[in-house]
């Protein structure tokens, strides 16, 4: 690991990414410009919120990183693998063991705690760019708090599908002012934002870092009369029971046999180490 | 129709002197460069609380321009467009850019030519006409459907195409779509360039006999340009002749029509009695 700068970043780089980091949270979901580095990985493999990790990382750390919830997919183990090697820092699965956690696309299902932060990989930050393509104007609208757009494609989803069908990206108003744009996590996990934890969400190809400080306040975007709902299928995990975690529905043979199975890995298996049981689970 | 025209502009101009109010638009030495070409240049009047003001004038004589600058859409090289607000006459160039989007997004609508240019093709026809509602604050799905409702029913669009695109709509159509969507929020100063500008003959003459009613029903105060004398008869109570980015002829309309004294006037309505 002496090859490296401690988390292969240099010290002024991470100085710039926490200086934007700060500044992020200072201004609760307000997209903060910073001059995104080229990292040894493509884009798109969260370039965005590795270099955020890079530069939140101490050597007393414990990482954790999750993809669509599962420490164990190519992605999540590749850059769990790049801070084991340029940082040197402790790795769990265990989200309540972990102090930093970089997650793709989920909120972990054990409650965060005030000792942790929670680093988002963001594709695509601006909440208003598919409707809006001009990033001078859509800056102007925020700046102007200038949201109606949001609601027109929001009223769209009702027009045509009877409710809102958003149920992924799902915009959310910070601290009362920026609307944001959580990363792809289901709107499941809508809820989960306001949090004990610091939430930092990095986008690597658009150079943007936005932040969530402990407890802020984030509101749904919703009507009236159709207010935002976060649920999910009524389904129990088929390996754990549990009731109240996000599913995955996973095929389990060449019959087109299905069942649904928590997203979480590490909290499917607390569970099923507790004792818990669902009627799929090996006895 | 033509003497009911002269009494509306002639009871507007008897309220100029005797109401308590002023006027809502008061236009002072507008003047508008394209570096060394003249836009428009020196252009003062008043617009009046309900009063429908025609702009004609041949092609490049300035008509956009100067609407541009009055919409707030242009910056004039000189001069000041005031609008009437709650703190009376206010310099619309005063305002920042929040105030002045919210001022065009409830006070103010413009409609362009082109329905194109003020409608959203790839938002529904009901997403359309809420837009402007919901960029000021309404957050209740069934009233703003309901809103987009009555006002494609006052268009004449049929409330089953409330959630079609406006792609899939005629030219006529699309252009009463924008004129529903630019009016929902119940404006006082409507700007229009050539709103009928690209549609059919009989086409034009639905739209205009629906502006009119609007106009009349909303009480709306209107600018608009055309280069149709037909149109300008039919809406206008004051006329302003435009050439070279000059105004060399303006009052009330039948007066202007029946005996312009601008040599440019008199060639405009000699040309168009000659059609
Ligand atoms: N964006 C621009 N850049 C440079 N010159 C311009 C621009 N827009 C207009 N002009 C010029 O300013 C003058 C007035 O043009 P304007 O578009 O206001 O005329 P108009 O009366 O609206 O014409 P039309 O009836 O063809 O729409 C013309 O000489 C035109 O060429
Ligand atoms: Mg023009």
């Amino acid at each position: 690991m002496s090859d490296y700068n401690f988390a292969y970043l240099d010290e002024p780089t991470k100085r710039m990414i926490r200086r934007a980091i700060l500044k992020g949270l200072a201004i609760p979901g307000y997209q903060v410009p910073f001059a995104s580095r080229e990292m040894p990985m493509p884009y798109g493999w969260g370039t965005g919120g590795v270099q955020v990790t890079a530069a939140t990382l101490t050597p007393d750390d414990t990482l954790k990183v999750i993809d669509q919830g599962a420490d164990d997919t190519t992605n999540a183990v590749s850059i769990r693998r790049f801070f084991q090697r340029v940082a040197g820092v402790a790795t769990t699965e265990r989200t309540a063991e972990a102090s930093v956690i970089q997650t793709r696309h989920r909120v972990p299902e054990t409650p965060l705690t005030g000792d942790q932060i929670l680093v988002y990989q963001v594709p695509i930050p601006e909440p208003l760019r598919f409707l809006e393509p001009s990033e001078v104007e859509t800056r102007k609208m925020h700046a102007l708090e200038d949201y109606g757009l949001m609601h027109v494609k929001l009223y769209e989803d009702i027009a045509r599908h009877g409710e809102i069908a958003t149920s992924y990206a799902y915009p959310a108003r910070a601290a009362g002012r920026y609307v944001m744009d959580p990363s792809p996590i289901p709107k499941f996990d809508n809820p989960k934002l306001e949090s004990p934890a610091i939430q930092l969400f990095g986008a690597g190809r658009e150079q943007r870092i936005y932040a969530l400080p402990p407890w802020t306040r984030v509101e749904s975007l919703d009507f009236e009369d159709h207010p935002f709902d976060p649920s999910k299928a009524e389904h129990p995990c088929a390996l754990c029971g549990a009731r109240e975690s996000y599913l995955d529905e996973v095929i389990v043979d060449d019959a087109g046999g299905r069942m649904f199975v928590c997203s979480d890995t590490d909290y499917c298996a607390g569970r099923r180490a507790a004792g818990h049981r669902g009627t799929e689970a090996a006895a | 129709m033509s003497d009911g025209k002269s009494l509306q502009g002639f009871s507007q101009g008897l309220s100029k002197g005797l109401g308590p109010g002023g006027p809502l638009l008061s236009v002072e030495g507008v003047t508008k460069h394209y570096g060394a070409r003249l836009g428009c240049a020196d252009v003062s009047f008043d617009l009046w609380p309900g009063e429908v003001m025609g702009i004609v004038g041949e092609s490049g004589s300035g008509k956009s321009t100067l609407l541009g600058c009055l919409s707030g859409q242009l910056a004039p090289d000189a001069g000041r467009v005031l609008y009437e607000m709650k703190d009376g006459l206010t310099d619309t160039a005063a305002l920042g850019e929040g105030a002045r989007r919210r001022l065009m997004r409830t006070d103010w609508a413009f409609v362009h030519q082109n329905p194109r240019d003020g409608l959203r093709m790839g938002v529904s026809a009901g997403g359309n006409v809420g837009e402007r509602l919901m960029g000021t604050g309404a957050q209740h799905y069934g009233r703003i459907r309901g809103a987009a409702l009555d006002w494609l029913g006052r268009v004449e669009i049929a409330a089953d195409r409330i959630d079609d695109r406006p792609s899939a709509f005629s030219g006529g159509m699309q252009q009463r779509l924008q004129i529903a969507r630019t009016l929902v929020t119940g404006p006082r100063l409507v700007f229009m360039d050539e709103p009928t500008g690209g549609l059919d003959v009989s086409v034009q003459a639905r739209l205009l006999d629906l502006l009119r009613g609007l106009v009349r029903e909303m009480g709306l105060s209107v600018i608009i340009v055309t280069h149709d004398l037909a149109v300008v008869r039919l809406l206008a109570d004051r006329l302003m002749v435009m050439q070279g980015g000059h105004v060399v002829e303006q009052g009330l309309t039948d007066q202007v029509l029946d005996d312009p004294q601008h040599a440019y006037t008199q060639l405009l309505v000699a040309s168009v009695l000659q059609a």
